[in-house]
């Protein structure tokens, strides 16, 4: 895989998951953070943009304590991997670099 | 018996404690990746967050304690928490020395931070695996 996009913005007030969605190439990674975990949900905007690059092979990552800080658990869009930090720091292993859209 | 890749990592810290979750997220990366065995060069506070390093803010006893945080991961892990010069200055993070050279009256780095150059990002960079920036 080559780079891990982080995302910590919410899609409801920024733009920058969706500058990460207009870049982001197959093998790429997308982890959301902080309040970029909004992202997760069904009716988040770019929520559609998401699924298609998931079924493109993108593999989509969410923080679990983000998450649940936000009460996120029951309105999750499906095929995005809950994490915890020990995985985000192998992540950021697996990619060639991090790019993060602040 | 497997074998652990010990990597080096550095990370940039762009925001003020407070008003985003950046530093605690940075923070919460930095311990993960300590705990796994992994080294971690420097932390770098460029921009806002240089906020993180002045040693007046005073946070509730009963509200983690990020700056403690750094401080102590900083003492037991022997971290290079790195100051941007001029950020710092501009947003009136001081140590000892600028202080005395701009003729202020009192300084306020806390302790395991040092003021230096945005050099020190770019070695950071140089030197580190992966450098990973919180904004």
């Amino acid at each position: 895989m080559s780079i891990l996009h982080t995302v910590n913005k919410s899609p409801f007030a920024h733009n920058t998951l969706f500058s990460c969605l207009k870049v982001c190439t197959e093998r790429d990674g997308i982890l959301l953070l902080e309040d970029g975990v909004f992202g997760t949900i069904t009716s988040a905007p770019g929520a559609d943009e998401l699924q298609l690059l998931i079924q493109r092979g993108v593999k989509v990552f969410a923080l679990i304590n983000d998450i649940k800080a936000r009460g996120l658990e029951e309105k999750l869009a499906p095929n995005i991997e809950l994490i915890d930090y020990n995985t985000f720091v192998q992540l950021t292993l697996d990619h060639r670099c991090v790019q993060s859209w602040y | 018996m497997g074998f652990i890749l010990i990597m080096i990592f550095s990370l940039a810290v762009y925001a003020a404690p407070y008003s985003s979750q950046a530093s605690h997220s940075a923070y919460q990366f930095a311990l993960a990746a300590l705990l796994q065995g992994h080294s971690v060069h420097r932390v770098f506070f460029y921009q806002d967050g240089v906020h993180n390093a002045t040693n007046l803010a005073a946070p509730p006893q009963d509200e983690f304690n990020l700056q403690e945080a750094w401080q102590r991961l900083a003492n037991d892990h022997k971290l290079d928490l790195v100051v941007c010069v001029a950020a710092a200055l501009r947003r009136g993070i001081l140590d000892e020395a600028e202080a005395k050279r701009y003729d202020k009256p009192s300084h306020n780095l806390a302790s395991e931070f040092t003021i230096s150059g945005l050099g020190q990002l770019v070695e950071a960079a140089v030197v580190s695996d992966r450098l990973i920036s919180f904004g």
